[in-house]
């Protein structure tokens, strides 16, 4: 049996007690003529034996911050120790300690979850008899015992994220670096993630730094490290941040009205920083301590009704970060466009029943049936991979149904897709506006492209600059809008010709918190003019703002209704007032309880 | 295990997983296995620089014992088809439609013209858009005319007289065959192909996927990575090699007059030339299609169309024989075309294994330079 490994490196360094140093460091991106400063003079300490969250919005700089960390970029100031070592002098033995996990886990999909367990086993030098013993350990932690030989490539996006870790944990690192190891991930695989991360910390003593969009995941941090614009703009333990958000945050209900019409209402008032729907309740984020002024949100009706709520460290995330930023005015109703009711209130635009599709032998979407009333807001919502986008895709026409019905607005799409499609606007997941164009040539090529007359095109232009707030970036191509504004044009481009219905593909994925709110204030709107909405979602809080929704796991629809319907089959004496997320985790553990059954 | 061991390991771990990706990957199955047999049998098979089966137009005005023998020499030659016309003005038709490639157009005085003077008493009409079957067709017919010219003479008891009497040999090709100097210099294409072609696009992928980030956060070093990563391609290339050498001795029947060995070894020296360039390629390319359309571009065109593997460097303009010097494949297609039918020519095969090494040495000097564990490169 060959002796333990002795690690050839030594710290050159004093020993720190802190696991991750970055002082005054800088760096800048260039391509062409554009330079991105990434990162402004940080400084970071990062305290061994802990777990750090790293947050901050999109383009923060935490993508660039890990892999500075790991040696991986070289920074155009400052100056970087990673346990003891500076990393720009010796950056193999940083790599050789660190463990790192990149954004998409680093797997070889097609090779076996076995097989990738050996390579990064043989990169990091492991003895056949430490093999054995830390195969068993992490198997038993991921629970990929029985998988092992399938591709990686096959696996759900849960376990991947789990064998990603596993081949990082493979020698257990002193540091581990966590590139948002939970995107797009289903809550139950981000619950047993953060389950090993903790167990790594406590058995081996690891330090651990994790970057995440999720702001409910700050919560569970040791110690939480706010980024912005490649400032650091606070560290501390969540507490830190929540603490002094207390006395400002409440919960707001109001008999008569909708929950969407009261936090409209709300979030233009003065003084009130955030306001989201929460439960049942409207949750508000004020300005100072106390509550402001709120007898003009209902004047002549029922008085609202006012409690205090636990404040989160979102709250303090989004104060802090609105404090910088102009208080943006909710989109305002009148320049929606106003659809005429075609029919009865209660009227199905959207039914859809028992839709299949298949991908050779496998099944992407089975057994889905559900119907969208009109004017109302109905979500989809699950992981990656549920076959959220491709009943999308079938519903609008763009892929071929294998089985089942689908009827949109009043016609069958196996026989009518083209009308309609023309009845419906459809957003897709990823950018799908022409980059070199400009903004407005990008709404004129829809207006031409939805077959809209001249006066009619250059009237819907002149609404989109408007109510998009685009009048600024007309000329700007569209490529170089923030991620915000390229989400608001896409939309823009998707209601040219008046649709009636509006299909939105995860139209928050990658957006940062603040643009997340204004988006959903915009759809709100958009549903109160009477536009039906559908939209996926793998964000549980988002569930919130739909009536009703549907929640699906591999390809299936594991229930239905209205997100207090689905919450309150949850509710329990050690569980008074679940989450969505908690219902979620509820229906994904019943369903996997169910095959278990059945196997 | 000390850090020796560890580092044979990691090579050793990164090899294994290379051969295993390449083994499911459809897409090197193919660029490796069935793109050089289906090279193979389209330049074994389909594609022939030979004029053979020409069709040709005859046109007899007068048809008697001379005409007829001479159109039998024709007819016996497997160069031409020939197809019979009743008046010229028919058979230009056909030569307009392209249904004859030439014309051989005998008088109505043609015995007459035979047996008085000496000059030119057959006419000959070749198509002239595909220069070099034209120039061939031209010189087949030549060689007919004058072969018969020489029988006819001889069994008149007449002296002919021609000024020089040319009497070719053509040496190492004795046949003249197209295919014995085509199938060597598929070798080059088909080690450029597996070398810089797949190499280049393996190597992008693990940029585009991800892992690439994943896999430098590790104690790998930089040369452990490439040597791991190079040597399945590298000894892919190198059966490459020998299913190219296997079918062109065993199935084309292209003699290997030069020794297995020193074949082998210069190839082995242009496969490192050829590896060098996907790796330089992967350096700039960080995704497949760029890298798989760069690659096409800077080493696999070349590699055809300016190794001189089908057309002749020496009859290129001046400034494109100029960029050949620069392209590796040159260099290899003179070894293989010497070692395959001239044989050891140790002062050939050595002045061109030399530009190989210093072309290698090159390369590699900008990879060490170019190639870091970093994403900022």
């Amino acid at each position: 049996m060959p002796p333990p490994i002795a690690r050839s490196c030594r710290p050159t360094e004093v020993a720190t007690s802190a696991a991750l140093v970055f002082e005054g460091v800088s760096k800048t991106f260039s391509a062409r003529d554009r330079s991105v400063t990434a990162l402004q003079s940080l400084d970071i300490r990062i305290q061994t034996g802990k777990v750090t969250g790293l947050i901050g919005p999109d383009g923060a700089g935490k993508t660039t911050l890990m892999r500075l960390a790991a040696g991986l970029l070289l920074p155009d100031a400052g100056r970087i120790h990673v346990l003891g070592i500076d990393v720009v002098r010796q950056p193999l033995e940083v790599q050789s300690s660190v463990g790192y996990m990149p954004q998409r886990f680093g797997l070889y999909e097609d090779l076996s979850v076995q097989e990738n367990l050996d390579f990064y086993a043989d990169l990091q030098g492991l003895g056949s008899a430490e093999r054995a013993a830390s195969y068993q350990e992490l198997m038993h932690m991921t629970g990929l015992a029985p998988f092992t030989r399938r591709l990686a490539g096959r696996l759900s996006g849960g376990m991947k994220q789990k064998l990603g870790l596993a081949c990082t944990l493979v020698r257990p690192p002193r540091l581990l670096l966590l590139d948002e190891p939970t995107v797009g991930v289903d809550p139950v695989s981000r619950r047993e993630l953060w389950s090993i991360v903790y167990r790594q910390v406590k058995e081996q003593g690891m330090s651990v730094l994790l970057s995440t969009a999720y702001l409910d995941e700050a919560q569970r941090c040791d110690e939480v490290i706010l980024i912005h614009e490649g400032q650091r703009l606070g560290q501390g333990t969540p507490q830190h941040f929540s603490e002094p958000m207390r006395g400002r945050t409440f919960r707001v209900t109001a008999p008569g009205f909708t929950k969407r019409a009261l936090q409209a209402r709300l979030s233009a008032v003065p003084g009130i920083v955030d306001a989201i729907i929460e439960g049942e309740h409207v949750r508000i984020v004020t300005e100072d301590p106390g509550l402001p002024d709120l007898s003009l949100v209902t004047t002549g009706q029922d008085a609202v009704h006012t409690e205090p709520a636990e404040p989160i460290f979102e709250d303090a995330f989004i104060a802090a970060l609105k404090g910088g930023r102009a208080v943006e005015s909710a989109p305002q109703l009148s320049l929606l466009p106003q659809v005429m009711p075609a029919g009865p209130e209660q009227e199905a635009v959207i039914e859809v029943r028992d839709l299949e599709r298949r991908f050779g032998d496998f099944y992407a979407v089975k057994n889905v049936s559900f119907s969208v009333q009109r004017g109302e807001i109905f979500g989809l919502l699950g992981a990656n991979g549920a076959g959220k986008s491709t009943t999308f895709r079938m519903l609008c026409g763009l892929l071929p149904v294998s089985a089942g019905k689908v009827h949109v607005a009043g016609y069958d799409l196996r026989r009518a897709a083209a009308r309609a499609r023309g009845r419906l606007g459809y957003m897709a997941q990823r950018f799908s506006l022409y980059g070199d164009l400009s903004v407005l040539q990008n709404l004129r090529f829809f207006a031409s492209a939805y077959g809209l007359g001249r006066a009619r095109s250059r009237a819907r232009i002149a609404w989109a600059l408007e109510a998009f707030e685009l009048n600024d970036y007309s000329g700007d191509s569209s490529r170089d809008l923030p991620l915000g504004f390229k989400q608001r044009l896409a939309m823009a481009a998707a209601l040219m010709h008046q649709p009636d219905i509006l299909f939105l593909d995860e139209p928050t994925s990658g957006v940062d918190p603040l643009a997340r709110r204004e988006f959903w204030q915009r759809i709100n709107a958009l549903a109160e003019s009477g536009v039906t909405v559908l939209v996926t979602t793998h964000f549980m809080d988002e569930a919130n703002y739909c009536d009703r929704l549907v929640i699906m796991a591999e390809g299936e629809v594991l229930a239905s209704g209205t997100p207090a319907e689905m919450k309150a089959r949850f509710r329990s004496n050690d569980l008074p007032d679940p989450t969505m997320e908690d219902a979620f985790i509820g229906l994904i553990e019943a369903h996997e309880q169910d095959r278990g059954d059945v196997v | 295990m000390n850090e020796r061991a560890a580092s044979r390991m990691r090579v050793v771990g990164m090899i294994r997983k290379e051969s295993l990706q390449i083994l499911r990957d459809p897409s090197s199955i193919a660029i490796a296995f069935v793109m050089p047999v289906v090279l193979l049998l389209l330049f074994g098979y389909g594609v022939s620089l030979d004029a053979r089966h020409v069709p040709l137009g005859v046109v007899v005005e007068q048809p008697d014992t001379n005409t007829a023998s001479l159109i039998g020499a024709f007819q016996r030659s497997e160069y031409f088809d020939l197809k019979s016309f009743d008046s010229i003005h028919a058979a230009q038709q056909a030569f307009d439609l392209r249904e004859v490639f030439g014309i051989i157009w005998l008088r109505n005085d043609f015995s007459e013209q035979l047996l008085s003077r000496s000059n030119a008493p057959i006419g000959v009409i070749v198509n002239g858009v595909n220069a070099n079957q034209a120039r061939i067709a031209e010189g087949y017919i030549q060689g007919v005319w004058q072969v018969w010219l020489g029988h006819y003479a001889r069994s008149r008891g007449i002296e002919l007289t021609l000024p020089v009497a040319l009497e070719p040999r053509i040496w190492f090709n004795a046949a003249v065959s197209s295919r014995d100097f085509l199938v060597p210099g598929l070798i080059a294409l088909i080690m450029t192909l597996i070398g810089a072609l797949l190499t280049s696009m393996v190597v992008a992928r693990e940029w585009e996927r991800g892992t690439m980030e994943a896999l430098m956060v590790t104690p790998i070093r930089i040369g452990e990575l490439m040597i791991g990563k190079l040597a399945p391609y590298f000894v892919l290339g190198m059966g490459g090699m020998l299913l190219s050498v296997a079918t062109a001795v065993w199935l084309f029947e292209v003699p290997l007059r030069g020794s297995f060995w020193l074949l082998s070894a210069a190839s082995a020296l242009f496969m490192l030339v050829a590896l060098g360039m996907g790796l330089v390629i992967s350096v700039v390319a960080k995704n497949q299609f760029v890298a798989g359309q760069i690659a096409i571009i800077v080493t696999f065109l070349p590699a055809f169309i300016l190794s001189g593997f089908i057309f002749q460097i020496s009859s290129m303009p001046e400034a494109i024989q100029f960029i050949t010097h620069i392209v590796p494949a040159r260099y290899y297609v003179a070894i293989l075309q010497t070692l395959f039918l001239a044989g050891d020519m140790w002062p050939i095969v050595l002045s061109n294994c030399a530009v190989l090494a210093a072309m290698l040495f090159v390369l590699l000097a900008v990879v060490r330079r170019k190639l870091h564990k970093r994403l900022d490169a």
